[in-house]
């Protein structure tokens, strides 16, 4: 036992390991990750479409993505933010969580390249394609307090439209955890208080999906909270549920960091 | 908050119990009750859910509170908001000054991502939550995402988000007054692997009062 080392050997280790770990999670990470996907890029196959569906402004849809198969979620006005939670199909006790992402990957700015993580430390959803790079994953969808503080009366929102959806599923609110919403461009100021961005919005805007394992989603295409223009400037959205390519050893979403490349280890062993 | 109110003194306190490091807690407050939380030796982060008394699928919700707050940290003043939008807490008094509430808690799994599988085998706040939720009947199911007092997590303009040295000292302490009856469930952080902790975690102190209004 000569070679034990002491509880402060242990700790500066450990702090070195951090600083590591810091360091190419905020600085060498962000600079290889790839470029936003252009309005007019990325067209899917037409074989490869399983199936597609508008989910009109205040509504709600729930989708059932095998692994391997991608989401195309596009806001076709400019006008629409899509909240988003899922679960493990097979499970759902392990489901999306927000925190753990935005902690993985050094970062609560989510673009193409990064990746939605489970409470299980497993990867649930690749950003395989993304046009926006601006999204939320820190304020959360509406809610019928927020609505009713906003209008004056309770208007359909994301956290009823979250209930009503896992009820189908024999779910509950108990089931609901904090949720990411795609064309919500939430930033902070250095103060921390939450900014809109509303110039980073775009008709057409897209986000495709790529789920890592078998999982039921649901999405709740309703004005974010700090939309100013809400809530009658919100408009319909497309889903487009495809057969995704299979992802090449370089995969930009599978090979971003340490972290990422262990997230998916422990995710492929669920089906190998 | 106002400032008005009589200073809390120890000697007044209806429990004190101190929390060895990386070990659960939980109690009821009723409404007006007063816990503070005292970060004992400095530098140690704990991790608290809150849920209803009467319907515990009632509980904290971070996003909720911070989008009423229309900020990302927890401070003096901030209403703790359940996820049916109801104020179930606020923080009443803070020698602190930085919490959080957006950096979840340490699990094995997560730990096992971040800094290696090695990691997997070591005490986490989720072990500690899973333990003490199931006293109430409640499992994995009912943990959301938490509050991070005494956790120094700032995040910048570009979304950079870095868990850095906490900045309480000694003796440091923030106080929480109940707006309805809630249970109270604290993991006192065992993460070694970042600074949340100081790489070392230490005991923390919980004090509770009663509302001053059952004290006359």
């Amino acid at each position: 036992m000569t070679t034990a080392r002491t509880k402060q050997e242990i700790s500066a280790a450990n702090r070195r390991r951090y600083e590591e770990l810091r360091a190419a999670g905020q600085e060498l990470t962000p600079k290889g990750l790839p470029e936003a996907t252009a309005l007019d890029a990325a067209p899917i196959a037409p074989g490869a479409i399983i199936s597609r569906e508008h989910v009109p402004a205040g509504w709600y849809a729930t989708v059932r993505l095998r692994r391997g198969e991608a989401l195309r979620i596009v806001d076709d006005s400019g006008r629409s933010s899509v909240s988003l939670i899922g679960w493990r199909e097979e499970d759902t006790s392990e489901r999306i969580n927000c925190a753990d992402t935005v902690k993985v990957q050094w970062s609560a700015a989510i673009s193409k390249g990064r990746v939605i993580l489970s409470d299980m430390g497993r990867v649930l959803l690749s950003l395989i394609e993304d046009t926006s790079g601006a999204h939320d994953i820190m304020v959360g969808g509406s809610t019928p307090a927020s609505t009713l503080a906003a209008f004056g009366a309770t208007t359909r929102n994301t956290q009823d439209n979250l209930l009503s959806a896992a009820a189908k599923i024999g779910l509950g609110l108990r089931d609901i955890p904090p949720c990411v919403t795609f064309f919500a461009p939430v930033s902070l100021d250095a103060e921390g208080r939450f900014l809109w961005n509303s110039d980073r919005k775009r008709p057409g805007d897209f986000v495709d999906l790529r789920a890592e394992m078998n999982l039921v989603v649901v999405l709740s295409n309703c004005a974010h909270p700090l939309d100013p223009a809400r809530p009658s400037a919100s408009g319909p959205i497309t889903l487009i549920r495809y057969r995704a390519p299979p992802p090449a050893p370089d995969d930009p979403c599978r090979t971003t960091s340490p972290e990422i490349v262990r997230a998916f280890e422990f995710t492929d062993r669920l089906y190998t | 908050m106002t400032g008005l109110a009589a200073p809390l003194l120890i000697s007044d306190a209806a429990y004190s119990h101190d929390i060895p490091a990386e070990r659960p807690w939980s109690r009821v407050l009723k409404q007006g009750q007063t816990l503070r939380i005292i970060d004992s030796e400095g530098q140690q982060a704990v991790d608290a859910l809150l849920y209803a008394a009467d319907d515990p699928a009632e509980r904290y919700s971070s996003q909720d509170t911070l989008r009423v707050q229309g900020s990302a940290y927890v401070e003096l003043g901030t209403r703790l908001v359940s996820n049916k939008g109801r104020v179930m807490a606020h923080i009443s008094a803070d020698s602190c000054g930085r919490h959080d509430t957006s950096a979840g808690c340490c699990s094995c799994e997560s730990n096992a991502v971040r800094f290696g599988e090695a990691t997997k085998y070591q005490h986490a706040c989720r072990e500690n939550f899973i333990l003490e939720l199931s006293k109430h009947g409640l499992t994995k199911r009912d943990i959301v995402a938490n509050l991070n007092f005494f956790m120094n997590v700032p995040i910048d303009p570009s979304g950079a988000f870095t868990v850095v040295d906490g900045i309480s000292a000694p003796g440091n302490y923030v106080d929480v007054t109940a707006d309805m009856d809630v249970l109270f469930v604290i993991s006192n952080c065992p993460q070694v692997n970042n600074p949340c902790n100081g790489f070392n975690p230490t005991p923390i102190r919980v004090v509770i009062w009663d509302s001053p209004e059952d004290l006359t």
